[in-house]
C-alpha cells in the first residue's frame, strides 16, 4: 500500500497543527461557530445528537493491520471504544471531545491517517472497489489512481467552497464494486483500441434528495490527462453550480438544468484552455513512483490443489456456508479474498468494537500481508488471504465473533446512523436492521433468498444507500412519528438503477413484515436460478405491489 | 397549554444540556427552565450568555410534556437526545439509568 | 478597511464609487454594470481604475478590457461562496492579468492562503486584525499538491527532480 513520504508527512503533520491553532481559536472565542464549522467540518468534525463526531478518511478503503490497530486504540482512548464504518469506506467516532480532536488527529497523523475533507463542501475522500489489486477481473489497479486524487484534492485551493460536497469513485474492473454510476464523478477503466488504459468519465450520478445516474461525459480520457480534466469539471461546476438551494447544489442539478451535452461542451473547452495554460500531465516518473507501492506482496507460489481447504470444505458444514458467502475470486493462483461481515444477526451494521478490530488486524497480519479494506457495504475484507489458511481465518473470525456468514445475503444490511446518533435523520435506521436481521437470521433461509441488498437510510440524504438497494427503505418523519417509505428493483453495479417506490409509507411496526413480504412475492415468482433483481426486472412493481397493500 | 424549554449542545463535548434558572446549563431534562405557552423569547434571550460565554453551540426551543416518570421531550429526537442512542443502551445519559458511566448532571 | 499586501497592513487608497455618485479624480473602484455603461466616458478619464465583481459577474465580461484596469477586486459575500477563486486563477492564468487582485468581503485569514495560490495579492480584511496572525496564516501549510495560479513547485514536481538528481 502506500506510504507518506515527507511531503505527505509535512502537510498532514501541518495540517493538525494548523486545526489544533482553529479550535484553540474557538475555545478562546476569535471564532465564532459560524466561523468554526466551515473550519470543523472540513476537517471531519461534526456536532451529533449526543456529541461531536470524527469521520476519519480510509482512502479509498485501504488500511494496515498497523493502522487498524490504531483506530481501535483512538476507540479506547478517546472514545467510548468503537467505531462505525461507513458507507464511504470511512471510520466514524461517535464522541471524542472538542479539545482532544487534535491530539486524536496527531495519533492518526502518526500511522499516515487523516480527517481531511471527509465533510464539507469539498472534494470528499475518494472511494474504489475494495478489491482493488486482487480482483481477478481487473483491468488496471484503481488504487494508483486513487492514491493520485487523493493528494490532487487535500486542500485544493481553488475547490475548498463548492456549492456542494463532491465524491469521487473509482473502479478498475467492469464490474463495479464501487457504484460510479451514482457518484459526482465516477472513472471507470478502460482500454482504448490502442489497448493503452485510460478512464471512462461518468458526471452527475448522485443519490440524496434527487437521485440520478450519471452519465458519461468522455468515452476516453487517457491517463496523463486525468487531474486537468477534473480541474475542469470541478471548475465549470465551482463557477456554475446553484449556491441559491442547498437542495440543488449538487452537479447532477447543474448537468441535469444545463444538458448533458452543453455540460460536455462546457468541460471539454476548459479542459483545452486548461490544458494550454496549467496542464497537469501526469508524469510518468510519479505514476510509476506510486504504482510501485501497489507492487502484489510477495505470494507463496502456490498451486491451484488445496487439500486443507477441500477437506474441511468437505467436513464442516458451518465453515462451507461461510466459504459460501465470503470467499471472492483472486487473480492469483492459490489465494483468496475473504469479505468479513459487520453485519452480525441483530447487530448494528458498520459497528466493530476496539477487540474487534484488534482481532482483524491480527488475522491480517498472519494471513494477508497486514493489509485490510473497508467496503462502501460497511464490512470489512482480507484482500490476500492464502486458500490453504482460509479455514484458520474462519476459526479466527469465529473466535473472534467476526464469521457471520450472510454477506451479500439479506441480513448483510446497509443502514446509516440514522436517528439513533444523526441529527439530520428524520428516523430511526438501526432498529430496523436489526429487526430484518432477526426476521431473517436463519441461514438456511438466507440462502435459498439468495443475493439481497436492503439498504436504509434515515433521511433523504441517503447515506444508507436506499436508492440503490434491491430493497431500499427511506425512513420519514409523518407528523413526529417515523414511517418508511420502500422501494424495490435498486442497483448500484454495472447495471445501476434507482429503485421504485412501491406506495405509502409503512410505520416503524410494518417495515420488516412488509420487507417479509416482498421476499414471499420474490419467492413465488422466482424462476430457476433467478436473483432478486432479476426477477424483479422481469416481473415489476406490481405483484409485490399487490401483496404489501392487499390487506389495506 | 404548550410547554417548552431551550437546548443546546456543550462545546467541550458535544453533550446535550438544557438551559436552566440563572442562566445556568443542566444535563437534566427535569431540571431545565420551562416557559408556558411559548413565552420562549426571554429563556432565548438568556441563552444568548451562553452562547457569548462560549458555553453552549445553537441553542433553540423545543416542546416538552409531562411523562409518567417526569418530563418528556415531545418529539423522538428531542427524546432520543434526552436518553441516548435507543440501540445502545450503556452509552449517553440513559447511561446512568441502566448502571454505567455519565450521571445526568452533567455540570459546566 | 486595512489591507494586507505584500507581507504588510497598508492603507487603502482607492476610493469605491457607487454606482450614483459624481466621478473624482484620483483611483476609483467601480462596478461591473457601470464600467458597462459608461465605459467610453471612463475609457478616456485620467487616473487609476479599479473594477469590482461580484461573484456572479465573470472574468469574461471584462477580458477584452483588462488593460483598463490597475485594480480589480473580486468579491466573496460570504467565505464559503467560493467562486472567485476559479475567476482569480482565470484572470491571472488565462487572460494574463497582472495588476493587483484583491480579495474583498467575507475575508478571513483560513482561507487566506486558499487565496493567494488562485493568484490574490491584496486583502482586505477587517478592523483591528492582527497582522502577524494573518502572516502566519500562509506558512501553516508548506505542501502543495496541485499547481496553481502561484506556480508554486508541487509536490509532484519536487518528487520528480529529486528522482532526476539522484
Amino acid at each position: 500500500m502506500y506510504r507518506y513520504d515527507e511531503f505527505d508527512h509535512t502537510l498532514v503533520a501541518e495540517r493538525v497543527t494548523q486545526f489544533r491553532d482553529q479550535v484553540r481559536r474557538r475555545v478562546a472565542g476569535e471564532l465564532t461557530e459560524d466561523e468554526f464549522k466551515p473550519l470543523r467540518l472540513m476537517n471531519g468534525l461534526y456536532l451529533q445528537l449526543h456529541a461531536y463526531m470524527l469521520r476519519v478518511a480510509v482512502p479509498y478503503g485501504v488500511l494496515s493491520a498497523h493502522q487498524m490497530r490504531r483506530l481501535a486504540h483512538v476507540a479506547r482512548v478517546y472514545d467510548k471504544g468503537y467505531g462505525h464504518f461507513t458507507t464511504r469506506q470511512n471510520i466514524q467516532y461517535n464522541w471524542p471531545k472538542l479539545e482532544e480532536v487534535p491530539d486524536l488527529l496527531e495519533e492518526l497523523a502518526e500511522v499516515e491517517m487523516h480527517a481531511i475533507q471527509t465533510s464539507g463542501n469539498c472534494i470528499r475522500n475518494v472511494t474504489a472497489d475494495q478489491f482493488a489489486g486482487v480482483a481477478a477481473d481487473e483491468i488496471d489497479d484503481p488504487r494508483v489512481y486513487a492514491e493520485i486524487i487523493r493528494q490532487w484534492s487535500t486542500l485544493h485551493p481553488e475547490f475548498s467552497f463548492l456549492p456542494r460536497k463532491f465524491k469521487i469513485a473509482i473502479t478498475g474492473a467492469p464490474n463495479d464494486r464501487a457504484a460510479v454510476k451514482v457518484h459526482d464523478i465516477g472513472l471507470r477503466m478502460i482500454r482504448n483500441e490502442a489497448d493503452e488504459p485510460g478512464f471512462e468519465v461518468i458526471v452527475g450520478g448522485g443519490q440524496g434528495r434527487t437521485p440520478m445516474i450519471g452519465h458519461v461525459v468522455r468515452g476516453f480520457l487517457p491517463v496523463p490527462d486525468l487531474l486537468t480534466y477534473l480541474d475542469s469539471v470541478l471548475r465549470v461546476y465551482n463557477q456554475l453550480g446553484r449556491r441559491d438551494n442547498l437542495y440543488k447544489a449538487r452537479i447532477k442539478i447543474l448537468v441535469h438544468e444545463t444538458g448533458v451535452d452543453e455540460f460536455t461542451r462546457l468541460v471539454e473547452e476548459e479542459f483545452a484552455a486548461m490544458t494550454r495554460e496549467t496542464p497537469q500531465v501526469l508524469p510518468g516518473g510519479e505514476l510509476a513512483r506510486i504504482r510501485a507501492y501497489f507492487q502484489p506482496p510477495a505470494y507463496r507460489d502456490l498451486g491451484k490443489a488445496a487439500p486443507t481447504l477441500d477437506l474441511a470444505l468437505a467436513t464442516d458444514s458451518a465453515f462451507a456456508q461461510w466459504h459460501a458467502a465470503s470467499v471472492s475470486a483472486h487473480k492469483q493462483t492459490g489465494y483468496a479474498i475473504v469479505t468479513i461481515s459487520l453485519k452480525p444477526i441483530g447487530g448494528i451494521p458498520g459497528d466493530a468494537s476496539a477487540a474487534e478490530m484488534e482481532a482483524v488486524a491480527d488475522l491480517a497480519e498472519t494471513f494477508s500481508f497486514s493489509e485490510i479494506r473497508v467496503t462502501h457495504e460497511q464490512n470489512l475484507v482480507l484482500p490476500d488471504v492464502a486458500k490453504e489458511d482460509l479455514y484458520a481465518v474462519w476459526q479466527g473470525l469465529k473466535e473472534a465473533g467476526l464469521a457471520t456468514p450472510n454477506v451479500g445475503l439479506v441480513t448483510d444490511i446497509i443502514a446509516c446512523p440514522g436517528l439513533d446518533y444523526c441529527n439530520l435523520a428524520n428516523a430511526r435506521s438501526i432498529p430496523i436492521a436489526q429487526e430484518i436481521s432477526e426476521r431473517f437470521a436463519d441461514l438456511d433461509r438466507q440462502h435459498d433468498i439468495g443475493e439481497l441488498k436492503v439498504k436504509i437510510s434515515g433521511c433523504i440524504n441517503a447515506c444508507g444507500h436506499h436508492h440503490v438497494g434491491h430493497i431500499g427503505i427511506l425512513g420519514v418523519d409523518k407528523k413526529g412519528v417515523e414511517h418508511y417509505q420502500i422501494t424495490l428493483g435498486g442497483d448500484a453495479t454495472e447495471t445501476a438503477a434507482l429503485g421504485d417506490i412501491v406506495g405509502p409509507a409503512f410505520s416503524g411496526d410494518k417495515v420488516t413484515d412488509a420487507v417479509d413480504t416482498v421476499v414471499a412475492v420474490y419467492l413465488d415468482q422466482r424462476q430457476d436460478g433467478e436473483r432478486f433483481l432479476e426477477t424483479y426486472r422481469r416481473v415489476g412493481l406490481a405483484p409485490f405491489k399487490e401483496k404489501l397493500y392487499a390487506a389495506r | 397549554m404548550t410547554a417548552s424549554v431551550v437546548t443546546a449542545n456543550r462545546l467541550g463535548d458535544g453533550a446535550v444540556v438544557y438551559l436552566a434558572p440563572e442562566g445556568r446549563w443542566t444535563g437534566c431534562l427535569d431540571a431545565a427552565l420551562v416557559a408556558q405557552d411559548d413565552a420562549t423569547e426571554p429563556l432565548m434571550a438568556m441563552a444568548e450568555r451562553g452562547l457569548v460565554d462560549r458555553l453552549v453551540v445553537t441553542p433553540y426551543v423545543i416542546a416538552v410534556e409531562d411523562g409518567p416518570d417526569g418530563r418528556l421531550a415531545s418529539h423522538i429526537k428531542e427524546r432520543i437526545r434526552a436518553t441516548g442512542p435507543t440501540v445502545r443502551l450503556d452509552l449517553g445519559k440513559q447511561a446512568a439509568q441502566t448502571g454505567v458511566t455519565e450521571s445526568c448532571h452533567v455540570p459546566l | 478597511m486595512p489591507l494586507v499586501k505584500d507581507d504588510a497592513l497598508v492603507a487603502d487608497t482607492w476610493t469605491r464609487l457607487d454606482d450614483d455618485a459624481a466621478m473624482i479624480d484620483g483611483p476609483v473602484v467601480i462596478s461591473l454594470e457601470r464600467w458597462l455603461n459608461e465605459r467610453d466616458v471612463l475609457s478616456s478619464r485620467n487616473g487609476p481604475l479599479g473594477i469590482v465583481l461580484t461573484s456572479h459577474e465573470t472574468p469574461e465580461q471584462i477580458s477584452d478590457d483588462l488593460g483598463r484596469f490597475s485594480l480589480i477586486c473580486l468579491e466573496f459575500p460570504r467565505f464559503t461562496d467560493g467562486r472567485a477563486y476559479s475567476h482569480a486563477r482565470k484572470l491571472r492564468e488565462r487572460f494574463g492579468y497582472t495588476g493587483e487582485l484583491r480579495a474583498v468581503g467575507n475575508v478571513l485569514r483560513d482561507q487566506f492562503l486558499f487565496m493567494q495560490r488562485c493568484g490574490f495579492d491584496a486583502f482586505e480584511v477587517a478592523d483591528g486584525t492582527a497582522l502577524e496572525d494573518w502572516l502566519r496564516a500562509t506558512t501553516e501549510i508548506s505542501v502543495a499538491y496541485q499547481s496553481a495560479a502561484d506556480r508554486r513547485a508541487t509536490a509532484m514536481a519536487q518528487r520528480q527532480d529529486s528522482c532526476t538528481a539522484s
